[in-house]
């Protein structure tokens, strides 16, 4: 057998029970006795007071079990944690007052979901209508109405940073270039919807919940803080099967906590299944931006400095991790330039929408919007290709590791070459021929291109960049971005892993069992991975999760340490019976030998049967049995400085993309012709698992870029309630893609690899863009939002064809 | 046929090849029924709205979407699942090729689709990438950009082909991505 096994594209391990109706999802699951179901009754208004609630209908139906509505919440539970000093009191349930259409108002429990959602019509809710605040720039007025009157304004949180000497930047630049830029809400919108099931145990006031959540486990104290109850005795279990997530399930938590008070209130296990519809309109999504940018650029193209003034909107109210949105990208603002001079204005806003959180690409696509389109502008305005202006501001090989200036420490890569390589791919000089000659017969070809730097393993200390360094210096610093990992093995020499990155489709138990293979010198298909994750049983600490691309970065170096410890004890073991030292031994094949004379030699089941069998014969000072834990972090992830510089995340990647795009003028439609992305990851840990992460990704990014939004109209009413309304690529909207790759190696973590989940996430929507702008050269218009639906593109053509007349 | 809504109904069918005899009431889906009255929790309800294609049985060889009609409205019929996919243990070759290609991630959909996969390519003797892209427009999976499931479903149809030319051999893997280890 090999002993080779990282790296290598293994089949998964997961496969065969999803293929074969096996897996077992929240849905699925019934791990007690008697359980009920719940169904939610939701706003119908963007911004009411709640005058009257009427249940007793309801109560009354047969079947029902119970009605919980917002004054049993704020009565047995606090509001929600949040990291800023706005006052928003956030409940599992509205109380008071409505704040967006769909926010959950009151919970019928029933012996079955049919009875529950019956009962539910029988509820009557007196509503006081208000105004609604929908746009960005409308809350930012301070005439518009209040959503949390005690908050004063509807800013949640408000931070100015400098970086360098931006004035000096904008003082000698020969040209500023500058726009503004508005990036939509959209959500991921994973096939399997939430699901909670929760029990509540009078004897010891304990609560036990599984849900799909996954992370970050900083919420578990969230949950815990908001039921007012002990962590240990807020048992939150997640199962094995997770129906996709791309971060919007970590969104889930504020219903674990409803279903834990209904639980409790009714003395029942509960059991509530959100519905498509629920999901659409009340789950998460991302934050819609606003962003004001300006560039300070050279004649040459050379870009010395930035300002930005970004503003999210949260929603209705500030939920956490948010405001992690603004900040998960802040030590790389600057993108893969080296750009030394930078200015920041950062806002969250609340509006009368559903509030956001989470979501692949995590402030990457609202970050890389603007900063990719403004490197284009500038080439356009200069008069210079885009493919030289990016070439010439890409930070270069010798110069990692390289600091930013907002304190991002990118630990590896060679950008040129991975650009050089996509320049290469996509064909780029013989398409500007082809496009030349295509706008001769009338045909609008456009070429964008985009280069990105992906982070990955977040720091838990960037979040409080939030706060100013006076209010984080009131409380513990944070940082690191730790990860824990079991290897064990049994009596009869069974392997076993336990991690707790809670993983949503990403192939965990696949890569954990290759590694643990390889350290152990076994056939992964024998190692068992446990990925069901348990807070009362799992290693694990608050950063633990599927999140930010942490698996291949962090996940993976904590199942790799913990099998080197088995490793290490095995070798001891094995030394001791051989008479040798274990650096004098190789482990392969189920054994250990004498590299030197390989017929003296143990069997690995042998050694492992001493552990348990007969502890007396171990070694002085070995411990019986085979389990060990390891837990990861990396020394980088350091809490924010004095001066606001932070190191986000544990390792960064590279992400080059080239689109080719053919724009009809007479409809608006966009085709995309040709999808060029060059990755680099460093070391890839199972390249058809990480092909297929880059694809996912990109898919998702291409929703954002042309189809998908969570559409509010001025009132606040919501319109994209269903999958007819709210559009998502199929099979049919997808482009040729070509993925190529580099490896750049990270110095930093043990096997080298970084996470590459997100990135085509950040920078499809604008690599889209740039080449629909790129199509579009000859119209005066500027491609400044999304998504480029065929009426929005179309209505551009026409603004563009109108001025041009008034003109002549 | 006539029910009343508070009355129960009296439903026969088959499922994957066995028989079933269950009181129903007479408003409850097809899906709720594989799922609850059942036991077969690999078909998956996605949206309740006929878009996202997850809940796709086959209702007597029709690949239908099993939360668009009520359980009563199968009266008689012969269900397969993708739990009666696989045969004398034996995976269905559709099943080895989601993993081979890796077409699935979470796998939520997954069973969805293999569904309709299956009566495709028991209505299309030699389809192109074109017309399996058009086939896959009814299912949302929102992991893999449906690259890998083209190919899975491609490859079927291609081993199929080539199986009938040649009646033995081991033709090659046409997914576009490093060849998977075992």
């Amino acid at each position: 057998m090999e002993t080779k096994q990282i790296g290598k594209p293994m089949k998964r391990v997961e496969d065969a029970r999803l293929t074969s109706g096996q897996g077992s999802f929240i849905e699925d699951m019934s791990p007690l006795p008697h359980i009920h179901h719940a169904a939610i009754l939701r706003s119908p208004y963007p911004h009411a007071r709640i005058k009257a609630i009427r249940t007793q209908a309801a109560e009354e139906m047969p079947g029902v079990k119970g009605v919980v509505t917002g004054q049993d919440v704020a009565a047995c539970t606090n509001p929600f944690p949040v990291g800023v000093t706005a006052s928003v009191h956030y409940y599992s349930l509205a109380v008071d007052k409505v704040r967006y259409v769909g926010e959950p108002v009151a919970v019928v429990v029933a012996k079955n979901r049919y009875l529950a959602e019956d009962a539910l019509e029988k509820i009557e809710v007196e509503y006081e209508p208000l105004p609604a605040v929908v746009e960005i720039e409308q809350a930012l007025h301070p005439e518009s109405p209040l959503l949390h009157e005690q908050v004063g304004s509807n800013i949640a949180n408000h931070r100015h940073f400098s970086y360098g000497d931006p004035d000096k930047a904008f003082r000698e630049a020969d040209v500023v270039i500058k726009h503004k830029f508005a990036f939509p809400k959209y959500s991921a919108t994973p096939v399997e919807t939430y699901g909670v099931i929760a029990s509540y145990q009078s004897s010891d006031d304990s609560l036990t919940i599984w849900s799909n959540f996954h992370g970050p486990f900083t919420l578990q104290s969230v949950m815990a803080a908001a039921l007012r109850i002990d962590s240990n005795r807020l048992r939150i279990l997640i199962p094995k099967d997770v129906g996709g997530s791309y971060g919007i399930k970590s969104g889930v938590y504020p219903y674990m906590v409803l279903m834990g008070v209904v639980s409790k209130k009714l003395g029942l296990p509960v059991k509530w299944i959100e519905d498509r519809q629920e999901h659409l309109m009340a789950s998460s999504s991302g934050t819609d931006r606003v962003t004001w940018i300006e560039a300070a650029v050279k004649r040459d193209g050379t870009v010395t400095g930035l300002r930005m003034k970004m503003v999210d909107s949260v929603g209705a109210y500030v939920r956490a991790p948010e405001p992690a949105c603004l900040y998960r990208t802040h030590s790389n603002t600057t993108g893969a330039y080296r750009i030394e001079h930078l200015q920041m204005e950062t806002i969250a806003v609340m509006t009368n929408k559903s509030p956001t959180g989470l979501i692949r690409g995590y402030g990457g696509q609202q970050l890389y919007f603007p900063l990719e389109r403004i490197m284009q502008m500038v080439a356009t305005k200069l008069g210079l290709d885009p493919a030289e202006v990016l070439r010439k501001n890409l930070l270069g090989k010798e110069e990692f590791p390289y600091q930013t200036p907002s304190g991002g420490i990118y630990d590896s890569g060679d950008y040129k070459s991975a650009f050089d390589k996509l320049i290469g791919m996509v064909g780029y000089e013989e398409f500007r021929q082809r496009q030349k000659e295509a706008r001769q017969k009338g045909k609008l070809l456009g070429i964008g291109l985009a280069c990105i730097v992906e982070p990955s393993g977040s720091n838990m200390g960037y979040i409080t960049v939030a706060l100013t360094p006076e209010e984080r210096s009131k409380s513990l610093p944070k940082s690191g971005c730790a990860e824990g990992a079991t290897v064990s093995i049994d009596p009869m020499g069974g392997i076993s892993v336990r991690i707790s990155t809670a993983p949503t489709g990403q192939g965990h138990e696949t890569v954990a069992a290759q590694i643990v293979a390889e350290v152990l010198g076994v056939d992964p298909r024998t190692v068992k991975v446990i990925a069901e994750m348990d807070t009362l049983t799992s290693p694990w600490s608050v950063a633990s999760g599927s999140y930010s691309s942490r698996f291949a970065p962090i996940g993976s170096s904590a199942v790799y340490q913990a099998a080197g410890k088995v490793r290490e004890k095995l070798l001891r073991i094995a030394a001791d019976q051989l008479g040798c030292s274990p650096d004098q031994l190789e482990m392969k094949g189920g054994k250990v030998a004498l590299r030197n004379d390989p017929a003296k030699q143990a069997s690995l089941r042998r050694l492992v049967g001493s552990a348990h069998w007969n502890p007396q014969g171990l070694p002085a000072g070995t411990e019986p049995g085979i389990h060990e834990t390891a837990f990861y972090t990396i020394p980088t992830a350091q809490p924010p400085d004095e001066q606001d510089r932070v190191n986000g995340s544990a390792a960064y990647g590279f992400v080059a993309d080239a689109v080719v795009v053919e724009v009809d003028a007479a409809t608006g439609d966009v085709k995309i012709l040709n999808y060029c992305t060059v990755h680099d990851a460093g070391v890839l840990l199972n390249p058809l698992i990480a092909d297929g992460q880059i694809m996912g990704g990109l898919a998702h990014g291409l929703g954002g870029a042309l189809y998908e939004e969570l559409a509010y109209d001025k009132n606040g009413q919501f319109l994209s309630g269903s999958f007819m309304d709210y559009l998502c690529p199929t099979a049919t909207e997808m482009p040729p893609v070509t993925i190529g790759h580099i490896e750049t190696p990270s110095p930093l973590t043990p096997l080298g690899a970084k996470g590459l989940g997100e990135g085509n996430t950040m920078s499809a929507p604008v690599v889209i863009a740039n080449a629909v702008a790129d199509a579009l050269a000859e119209w005066d218009v500027t491609v400044d939002t999304l998504p480029l639906s065929p009426n929005r593109v179309w209505s551009w053509i026409q603004q563009s064809k109108k001025k041009k007349e008034e003109y002549a | 046929m006539q029910v009343k809504r508070e009355e129960r109904y009296s439903l026969r069918l088959q499922v994957n090849g066995k028989r079933y005899e269950e009181q129903v009431e007479p408003r409850k889906l097809l899906s709720d029924f594989l799922r609850e009255d059942c036991g077969l929790t690999g078909t998956h309800v996605g949206c309740e709205h006929g878009v996202c294609g997850a809940c796709t049985v086959l209702v007597d060889g029709r690949a239908v979407r099993s939360c668009l009609i009520l359980a009563i409205q199968a009266e008689g019929a012969d269900i397969t699942t993708v739990e009666g996919l696989a045969q004398g243990g034996k995976p269905h070759p559709l099943q080895e090729a989601f993993s081979e290609c890796h077409a699935l991630q979470c796998g939520f959909c997954t069973p969805g689709i293999l569904m309709s996969s299956v009566e495709f390519l028991q209505t299309h003797a030699d389809p192109g990438k074109e017309e399996i892209a058009d086939m896959l427009s009814g299912h949302l999976c929102r992991c893999t950009g449906y690259k890998g499931i083209v190919e899975a479903v491609q490859q079927v149809a291609d081993r199929r082909k080539e199986g009938e030319k040649h009646e033995s051999g081991d033709p090659v893997s046409i997914c576009s991505r490093t060849a998977p280890t075992v």
